[in-house]
């Protein structure tokens, strides 16, 4: 397996993640169990005729994908890979309830052509000229996972490459709101910060993007190593427990060379028990992290960890509001991360300082 | 005639999401594809539904639309002639 | 020539059949599966001509063995059909003996029951269980839960490029050494979602389809679901495995010319296809037959036809046919039903027609096989392209 480096990464988030010269300084307490992202000046990034077509989603990818080829310093990447798990969901349900109350009459073609879930992928491809590999992963929460694993294989075979991979995913007026009646969001509305300490079943949810350049060589833009990612459809948390362990152990390490965990916490009381075994047995004695008090969970919620993990090994700190123990770690060298959403699509990943 | 004119301009514009663009700065004669108001095959079919769902004519061919989709002045002047609502 | 990928198992179901051989003896009666939509509620059902699987919900429920309080959608149902067929083609008792993977395309996932519940969910809660079941994650999730596979797992939703590239996937993490074994394909169920969708785009025809026509006037949309099972040789050789073909060749371009449209060119198709022979180590000559993506929409043809000109020359234009007449477009399954085409051309040396064809186009000289006939192949490239640019070549061979 080759070497698989973070050369640039950008967010969008619920909070403000888009200047590089912050990290998480200032936090948005949000008041909604449905709440939408932070957004940048999207006209600074796409043109306004291109714009006029492009759902929040679109514009999220596309700028965060400009973002970090710029922060990467490449102009034109050798493959796209993008994951998310609901797609364009706004323009989704528009062309649906436009099919349900004019009973199937007078549609348009435009909200179809961008509700297909590779809109992103196609966009980033068509604003860049880029005839390369280009492929889009809709699986649930390891859908930006996933991604990261194609690159990583492709890198593997082609270590000359420069890879764009992303995850996006989008709140959309009434099919988010469905998520309140199959209990995935809590029903009343909470104060967001407090989420972890929830009693209730079900969490919150926003939207969000995150564009990373991967590449097997090191730069002097280089944020940050994955060593590893993995990935299992559905999974016990003593089985979860054992693949950490394994997993770590395949890189030469041991838990205690874990300098802090990145957990998907999402203030579910029927499934953070995933975590709260781990917190309890293996990384008792290890700096915890969460960040879904901040950023909501959605489908590609978990990509906000590997930027977590960027600009921790960048600054070389903490912000406090993400930690959850009382441990702070010396240094941080090696970051693992660890998410799962209803028990089911659970990803592992390891990242390295540079 | 002319209350036709300003009020395609209108429904293009609401339509086809061209935030930018004011009715003062569409000419009658402006070619709406192409160099002038710079619209796309997606438009065409966009104002295709336009004149299903507004004025009640049914294009059975997209090519059928490059014609009338020429200019505002010939837009108005193909609706006015065969509108059926 | 590379050695590829064994491939040791396929199952399908399509509006020409439940299985692969029914889907065999379709194409090799030359009997095709368009005809009017009788499953499924649409304004449309006399406008447009579909190939449709003509059983209900209710028959795949019962055939699966569902219990009452499943949440399967019509994508997912006929999804665990196929991949079931695929598996026990494959003579795969025990899922878990190796490292299997399930890797599946699909680009509508369950918005069949979205689309029946979606305005009843606030006042239905026994419907709710089906709003999770949109996704097309979910999708794959069912029927990988359903054959029991809880490792890697992941859904490819490139339009209707889908299940090549899952297939593409599945070859590559087989020779890189990820996985020991992993079933790829696609499925996707007729939806009204994609009905009104293509709809919008005036690219449906309203008769049987006619692809590489001069007249065509557009697309069959169709439904389907198609697997293969592809293993490494070591557990090839273990178990003394019959071998139905190998995956030699795959590649993925892009178009980067519309959002939906194909370039004029074909520049996306040109390069998947000379990558794919490049991945195959064989050259553009060793091809002896082509199954076209050939959607018979006025745009597809002609972009294909101009890359296939540009990769063969129009006067070496290997024999080529496009399946889609006897299918309708499967979207997401396209590429995985035609690649169980393919093996079965590879397996009884036959070339299944290009039904409807009448006249040739103006554009250039190529005209595709439109009889049945018998051929000795060893070597079949296979094209799916898809919305948003996206252009999937495969090479299969003996």
């Amino acid at each position: 397996m080759s070497n698989c480096y973070i050369n640039g990464i950008a967010s969008i988030s619920a909070q403000p993640t888009t200047d590089p010269d912050t990290f998480l300084d200032e936090v948005i307490h949000h008041k909604e169990s449905i709440f939408r992202s932070h957004d940048p000046n999207y006209k600074e990034f796409i043109k306004p005729a291109a714009m006029r077509r492009m759902s929040k989603s679109v514009k999220m990818g596309v700028t965060t994908a400009t973002m970090a080829l710029n922060n990467s310093g490449i102009e034109m990447p050798d493959a796209i890979i993008t994951g998310t798990g609901m797609g364009c969901k706004q323009d989704s349900e528009k062309f649906l309830e436009n099919i349900l109350h004019n009973d199937e009459q007078f549609l348009t073609p435009t909200l179809f052509i961008q509700s297909t879930h590779n809109t992103v992928g196609g966009q980033v491809a068509l604003g860049l000229g880029c005839k390369a590999y280009n492929v889009t992963y809709v699986q649930g929460a390891a859908s930006f996972e996933v991604s990261i694993k194609d690159a990583q294989l492709m890198l593997s075979e082609s270590p000359e490459k420069n890879i764009l991979v992303g995850g996006i995913d989008e709140v959309a007026k009434n099919s988010t709101l469905l998520h309140k009646l199959d209990g995935q969001i809590k029903e009343d509305d909470i104060d967001v910060i407090k989420l972890l300490d929830s009693k209730t079943s079900g969490t919150v949810t926003s939207e969000g993007a995150i564009f990373m350049v991967l590449g097997a060589e090191k730069t002097d833009k280089t944020l940050a190593k994955i060593i590893d990612v993995e990935t299992r459809s559905s999974a016990t948390p003593n089985e979860i427990k054992t693949d950490i362990e394994k997993f770590v152990a395949r890189q030469g390490l041991s838990i205690q060379d874990i300098d802090a965990v990145i957990l998907g916490n999402n203030g579910d009381v029927e499934h953070d028990h995933y975590y709260k075994s781990l917190q309890s047995s293996i990384f008792s004695n290890t700096e915890q992290l969460c960040y879904k008090h901040l950023t909501g969970d959605y489908p590609v919620a978990s990509s906000f960890g590997f930027w977590l993990g960027t600009r921790i090994f960048d600054t070389n700190k903490v912000p406090s509001v993400l930690k959850v123990n009382d441990i702070s770690a010396k240094g941080y060298n090696t970051i693992l991360l660890y998410n799962q959403y209803l028990g089911k699509n659970h990803s592992i990943a390891l990242l390295q300082r540079c | 005639m002319a209350e036709l004119q300003e009020e395609l301009k209108e429904k293009i514009i609401e339509q086809l999401s061209l935030e930018d663009v004011e009715v003062s700065e569409i000419g009658n004669d402006d070619p709406l594809f192409g160099d002038g108001l710079g619209l796309d095959s997606i438009d065409a079919l966009e104002l295709i539904v336009l004149l299903e769902k507004d004025y009640g004519i049914k294009l059975k061919d997209p090519k059928e639309g490059k014609a009338i989709f020429e200019s505002i002045n010939v837009m108005a002047d193909y609706i006015s002639k065969n509108r059926t609502k | 020539m590379s050695k590829g990928i064994a491939i040791t198992g396929m199952g399908i179901i399509s509006s020409i059949g439940n299985t692969v051989e029914e889907n065999f003896n379709a194409l090799k009666s030359v009997s095709h599966g368009i005809s009017r939509i009788e499953m499924l509620e649409t304004r449309h059902k006399d406008e447009i001509m579909v190939g449709e699987i003509k059983k209900s919900n209710q028959d795949l429920i019962e055939q699966l063995g569902l219990e009452p309080s499943h949440c399967f959608s019509r994508t997912a149902m006929i999804g665990a059909i196929a991949a079931k067929e695929a598996l026990q083609n494959a003579d795969v008792s025990d899922v878990n003996d190796y490292r299997t993977g399930f890797i599946s395309g699909t680009s509508v996932g369950g918005m069949d029951t979205t689309e029946r519940h979606y305005l009843g969910y606030p006042e239905t809660p026994k419907y709710r269980r089906f709003i999770e079941a949109q996704h097309a994650g979910f999708t794959t999730q069912s029927i990988s839960d359903y054959l029991g596979i809880n490792g890697y797992v992941s859904t490819i939703s490139t339009a209707c490029s889908s299940a090549a590239n899952a297939i593409m996937l599945g070859a590559r993490m087989i020779r890189a050494g990820q996985l020991d074994r992993v079933i790829v394909g696609g499925t996707d169920a007729l939806s009204k979602f994609t009905i009104n969708g293509f709809g919008t785009l005036m690219i449906l025809s309203d008769e049987e389809c006619t692809p590489f026509d001069d007249n065509r006037k557009g697309l069959n949309l169709g439904e389907a679901a198609a697997y293969l099972v592809l293993e490494s040789d070591e557990v090839v050789e273990k178990s003394s495995k019959k071998i139905l073909g190998r995956v030699t060749g795959w590649a993925n371009a892009n178009d980067a010319y519309h959002q939906t449209a194909s370039s004029s060119n074909g520049e996306g198709a040109y390069l998947a296809m000379k990558e794919a022979l490049k991945v195959a180590n064989i050259s553009a000559e060793d091809i002896d037959y082509v199954n076209a993506h050939g959607t018979a929409t006025p745009n597809n043809d002609l972009s294909e036809g101009v890359a296939m000109t540009r990769i063969f020359g129009e006067d070496n234009m290997p024999v080529f046919s496009s399946t889609k007449a006897f299918t309708g477009h499967t979207l997401a399954a396209a590429g995985s039903v035609e690649a169980v085409y393919s093996l079965l051309s590879l397996r009884d040396d036959l070339i299944f027609p290009n039904l409807n064809f009448k006249t040739q186009m103006k554009e250039f000289s190529l005209v595709p096989q439109t009889e049945l006939i018998s051929k000795g192949m060893n070597t079949i490239l296979s094209n799916s392209f898809g919305f948003g640019g996206n252009c999937s070549t495969l090479i299969f061979t003996k």
